[in-house]
């Protein structure tokens, strides 16, 4: 039984959610406006909202000084290859204690989850020697490794809400008509998985492109992603805030987009499947 | 009816994740605890020796220890209330009939999405400038002087960036939990005459319980660890350097790896209270 809201009522909501929003976003609009001013545009006083001479000028010169596709190019190699590989280990762990849990199970996943506490900062000499003495420091690879480690254990748990839903008897017609564990895992629960699979993946792609403490401390030229292109900026050399935007603009919009794209399947796999 | 075989296929599917996680916490503690007991100053002559308890009593008695512990917890706790409390009422309001809800979370989910050194750049110049910000426009607009953010009131501003980082996706969780409310009980309830706050607090809040523990559990795990949003704006100064900043300056800054791996097992070990105790809370209200 549908209460029937009256339109005033429904204008009041409209207004009142759409003002909100616009406050919550309005960092990033005005980001991304005074990315298209000019220097002197950008700090004007009173700031120009739209009534500017809109020019791409920033984006040349941000390219120019500071290589973005290369940024660009690291960043998603860390964020798509890290993930990649967290699934790759995440996937077996996670249908073994959704699929055969013992009663060890909940303690070894929260465990698993407590390793995410850990603060960095407290390991970071140990693994920053570590990375000179094996020749990885700024190297894609050791970086990749380190990303997937600290978002391996949300990765596990995500997996583990996603695969706990399956039920367990579909698995079980499987094996009894002959299936071996390959072709129950691929064949069986894996259709049956995807979409968790695909949220898993989405959320850790977002939080390794966002990651910037270890990205911040363990690259220099090489391997530096975004993170650190945009950290470039951060040093005081006068007013710059047309190309300060411009760099913030061109670090956020790919995955600002990914990110609107998939933001329902996002919300289930944030919440580690326990909120429906 | 899992069989010896499947345990024993289990756990050997377990095993790599188990493996690896052990080894990324044992082999950098090991070194952090054994650095932590000696003098070790790569620049200035590199291991001095085994000092004992030396660098956990200077970590202690250094008269930054105690404000970076509150620094930590005052960021914890009140980004934790705002973003709970904000994200409640926004939940609430998003939930309501309206034209365009699709946009209205699209924008709302936005900040969630930026990268922490560029949330914390584009505050710090854009809007917290003093002479340039949006905010001193602003604030001139209605006749007041200019607030100088970053220095006259460093903590509220960095709690105001993480909370506008953090706000989206209490407002996603809580919304997913507040679209699942039973429409008919609430609706019997009004019509019964409960008043507005007590329909919220017997029925609502309840309802919320378990989205509030995640938000709380997932929240807190990422800011303990806030520290690009204080590299980029205050560096350490004005009262906002957390524990986590405090070992990076002794780490980094000074090259005092001892003092700092001491400094970092007591980040570990306030981690760990923090941990246990949210634990205990979330998983009470997991297993239901």
């Amino acid at each position: 039984m549908a209460r029937a809201v009256t339109t005033q009522r429904k204008t009041l909501n409209t207004l009142i959610a759409w003002s909100i929003g616009f406050v919550i976003f309005f960092p990033i609009l005005w980001t991304i406006l005074t990315s298209f001013k000019t220097e002197a545009q950008a700090i004007n006083d009173p700031p120009l909202f739209l009534f500017f001479d809109w020019t791409l000028e920033n984006y040349a010169v941000v390219q120019e000084r500071s290589n973005y596709m290369r940024f660009l190019w690291n960043s998603i190699f860390l964020a798509g290859g890290s993930t990649l590989l967290g699934i790759i280990i995440a996937v077996p762990a996670a249908w073994s204690m959704a699929f055969v849990p013992s009663n060890r199970t909940k303690d070894i996943l929260m465990w698993m989850l407590s390793t995410k506490m850990l603060p960095a900062v407290g390991v970071l000499y140990p693994i920053y020697i570590g990375f000179v003495k094996l020749g990885l420091l700024d190297s894609r690879l050791g970086l990749m490794i380190i990303l997937m480690l600290i978002n391996l254990p949300i990765i596990i748990w995500m997996l583990y809400t996603y695969f706990k839903e399956i039920p367990g008897e579909i698995l079980e017609a499987a094996r009894m008509d002959g299936a071996s564990l390959k072709d129950e895992i691929l064949y069986v629960l894996t259709p049956m998985a995807i979409p968790g699979i695909a949220s898993t993946v989405l959320l850790n792609v977002i939080l390794a492109w966002n990651e910037a403490f270890w990205t911040l401390n363990l690259t220099a030229a090489k391997a530096a992603p975004l993170t650190a292109f945009i950290a470039s900026y951060s040093s005081p050399e006068g007013l710059f805030f047309a190309k300060l935007s411009a760099a913030s603009t061109m670090a956020i919009a790919p995955i600002l987009i990914l990110g609107w794209f998939s933001q329902k399947q996002l919300v289930r796999g944030l919440t580690f499947g326990a909120v429906k | 009816m899992a069989t010896q075989h499947s345990r024993s296929v289990a756990r050997f599917m377990l095993a790599p994740a188990v493996i690896l996680l052990l080894g990324w916490m044992l082999v950098p503690l090991t070194a952090t605890l054994i650095f932590s007991f000696k003098k070790y100053l790569p620049l200035r002559g590199g291991d001095l020796g085994w000092v004992g308890f030396d660098n956990y009593v200077r970590f202690v008695s250094s008269s930054a220890f105690w404000p970076s512990v509150m620094a930590t917890l005052t960021i914890i706790g009140s980004v934790l209330v705002i973003t709970i409390i904000l994200g409640i009422v926004l939940a609430l309001l998003l939930d309501q009939p309206m034209w365009g809800q699709g946009i209205v979370r699209i924008l709302v989910i936005a900040p969630f999405f930026v990268m922490p050194t560029v949330s914390a750049l584009v505050w710090k110049n854009m809007f917290m400038d003093p002479i340039n910000g949006i905010l001193a426009h602003l604030w001139k607009f209605f006749g007041a002087a200019p607030v100088e953010w970053l220095t006259q009131a460093s903590m509220q501003s960095i709690v105001m960036i993480v909370s506008w980082q953090w706000l989206p996706f209490a407002t996603l969780i809580l919304l997913t939990s507040v679209q699942s409310l039973d429409r008919e009980q609430l609706e019997a309830a009004e019509m019964d005459g409960a008043p507005w706050i007590s329909r919220f607090w017997h029925l609502i809040l309840p309802h919320l319980a378990r989205a509030i523990t995640i938000v709380l559990l997932i929240q807190t795990i990422f800011l303990l660890s806030v520290f690009a949003e204080i590299f980029v704006t205050t560096g350490g100064a004005f009262g906002t350097k957390t524990l986590t900043y405090l070992i990076f300056q002794r780490v980094l800054e000074s090259q005092n790896i001892g003092l700092g791996s001491a400094g970092g097992v007591y980040a570990i070990i306030l981690a760990n209270i923090v941990a246990i105790f949210l634990m205990r809370a979330v998983g009470k209200n997991l297993d239901s």
